[in-house]
């Protein structure tokens, strides 16, 4: 059966009124923005991920593939942001190779309310659409309970409020690209600055009928210092209760070993972010 | 609009519910309001103590939810100064929590410790004055200042002395403790780096036989660079915690006041 598996409904809700908490969701506390310009729309958003007071993330993505010329930028449970922009983008391309048309933002739009809407609220996805397609340029919010707004400037999040007085006092019509970047931006910073939800680095993805050209970590103001410090520890400190050595020759009855000659061997496929 | 809201009408009126708190409607025309005296200001303090120095530092945030009230609002305070910039104070006070609170609190504190050198001719001790401010906080049982207090000073040898306090008034002399939204971040490196737990002696033995880091007083130097890298630390990961770090060090010399700027994002 296709969609969300509820047989854990009733125990979790008996749970629940014995007083078991709900399990804590990671949430992109957030500042996200969006912004037409002359010749296209521009989003940006912060990179903090929270869950209560504590940052679970300082570095996270919430910027969103949807299609080649559609971004979308994503506020609330960072698991439904996730996997509802996956969705729509999967479904989408469908869509786009069955019509032979390049897809539409008033489709994607159209298509995040119905699946948002359907879910009453309980999918926490508040999104910022924003693309060109043969039509012009779009730019929409999409709220977690299917309701919809087309601006000419937006702004999310639990920052919304910060980054709309940007917006607010100095947004103006036909901006050039280099400005909406800046206003975007300035407003993404806002919200870092003044909302304890948001913080870190500012990543923008700007898109125009040409391209969309996804810009990571735009402006990185919140670097951390270096520490006063050094915490190596002397070899032998921590305690050895136990050691039990594992041949290769008893491993390889379980698993293939390849042998590696050297570093350079090893593939990083993503480097991890770690303080010094 | 309220009956819309309050519940979901399926649940309640199914017989076969079985939880022992089923979702009610709230009985028509009456509406519960409530008072509620206290708020969390967020922010951390920390205080550690050495062979002839205590230091009390805290950031100097505030917050009410998301949002930041002011990114300069003192949680560490000279108690028994001679006037209101604090000069010829002995007794150092941390307090973090309800702000409110913490303020009245450090007000009655430095109140209380000033009559005392009126009426007795000589400076409160900071045992003595460890005590008094337990009674203060436990005079309050049912409606307690909500602070997690720390008092820092010198003793009558001319040793570091740290109480800290639960908001009732249990408190207990220790050489280090955090203290505040971010505590539970900063109390287990402390117990590692000043305490030494979890850190042996390297080949001092095998297995079980290994004996334990010595627990020696750090020089303060390492003390300061400690509480500079817990509140960076601890601005990295705890929303409330950031904008400042003001430290208040007590020596045999007097009260020295440092401060050093924290992110503020």
């Amino acid at each position: 059966m296709p969609g969300f598996d509820f047989s854990n409904y009733n125990r979790n809700a008996a749970l629940h009124a014995q007083g078991v908490p709900l399990p804590k969701a990671t949430s992109t506390g957030t500042t996200i923005v969006g912004c037409m310009f002359d010749g296209g729309v521009v989003i940006a958003a912060d990179t903090r991920a929270t869950s209560g007071p504590i940052v679970a993330d300082k570095n996270c993505e919430k910027l969103h593939y949807i299609a080649p010329q559609i971004w979308c930028a994503g506020a609330g449970t960072a698991a439904d942001t996730e996997f509802t922009t996956a969705i729509i983008s999967s479904n989408l391309e469908l869509h786009a190779l069955s019509t032979g048309r390049k897809p539409r933002v008033v489709t994607c739009m159209t298509m995040l309310k119905q699946h948002l809407f359907r879910y009453q609220g309980h999918i926490g996805a508040y999104l910022v659409v924003a693309g060109v397609d043969p039509t012009g340029v779009g730019l929409y919010t999409v709220h977690a309970h299917g309701s919809t707004d087309k601006l000419p400037y937006v702004t999310m999040g639990s920052g919304s409020l910060a980054a709309m007085a940007i917006f607010e006092t100095q947004w103006k019509q036909k901006m050039t690209r280099e400005e909406a970047i800046k206003l975007a931006s300035d407003a993404i910073q806002a919200g870092i600055f003044n909302d304890l939800g948001s913080g870190s680095n500012v990543d923008v993805c700007v898109i125009t009928e040409e391209k969309a050209s996804l810009m990571r970590n735009y402006i990185r103001p919140n670097q951390r210092e270096v520490k006063q410090k050094d915490y190596k520890f002397k070899r032998g400190t921590t305690a050895v209760l136990n050691e039990k050595v594992i041949t290769r020759e008893e491993i390889s009855k379980y698993v293939t070993v390849h042998e590696l000659s050297s570093d350079d061997d090893v593939v990083v496929v993503e480097k991890m972010d770690i303080d010094a | 609009m309220a009956s819309l809201l309050s519940s979901n009408p399926t649940l309640a009126s199914n017989p076969s519910y079985s939880f022992s708190q089923a979702p009610q409607n709230a009985a028509a025309g009456n509406r519960e309001h409530a008072f509620y005296p206290y708020t969390d200001n967020g922010g951390s303090t920390l205080g550690i103590t050495g062979n002839d120095f205590a230091i009390l530092a805290g950031d100097t945030r505030s917050t009410s939810g998301y949002s930041i009230n002011t990114r300069y609002s003192p949680k560490v305070f000279r108690i028994g100064g001679d006037d209101e910039t604090g000069e010829g104070a002995h007794i150092i006070l941390s307090v973090v929590g309800y702000a409110a609170d913490g303020t009245a609190l450090k007000e009655r504190l430095n109140a209380i410790v000033k009559m005392y050198k009126y009426q007795h001719g000589k400076r409160m001790s900071v045992k003595a004055c460890a005590q008094r401010l337990a009674t203060i906080l436990y005079g309050k049982r049912f409606f307690p200042y909500y602070v997690t207090a720390i008092l820092g000073g010198l003793d009558e040898d001319g040793k570091g002395a740290l109480y800290s306090y639960d908001p009732v008034g249990s408190y207990e002399r220790e050489q280090c403790r955090a203290a505040g939204a971010a505590a539970s971040l900063i109390m287990p490196f402390l117990d590692n780096q000043v305490n030494f737990k979890n850190q042996y002696s390297p080949g001092s033995g095998v297995g079980h036989d290994l004996e334990a880091r010595q627990v020696t007083p750090l020089p303060f130097h390492e003390v300061e660079q400690l509480v500079r890298d817990a509140f960076t630390s601890a601005t990295e990961r705890h929303i409330e915690v950031g904008d400042g770090l003001q430290m208040l060090v007590i020596t045999k010399d007097g009260i020295e006041e440092k401060y050093f700027p924290l992110k503020r994002d």
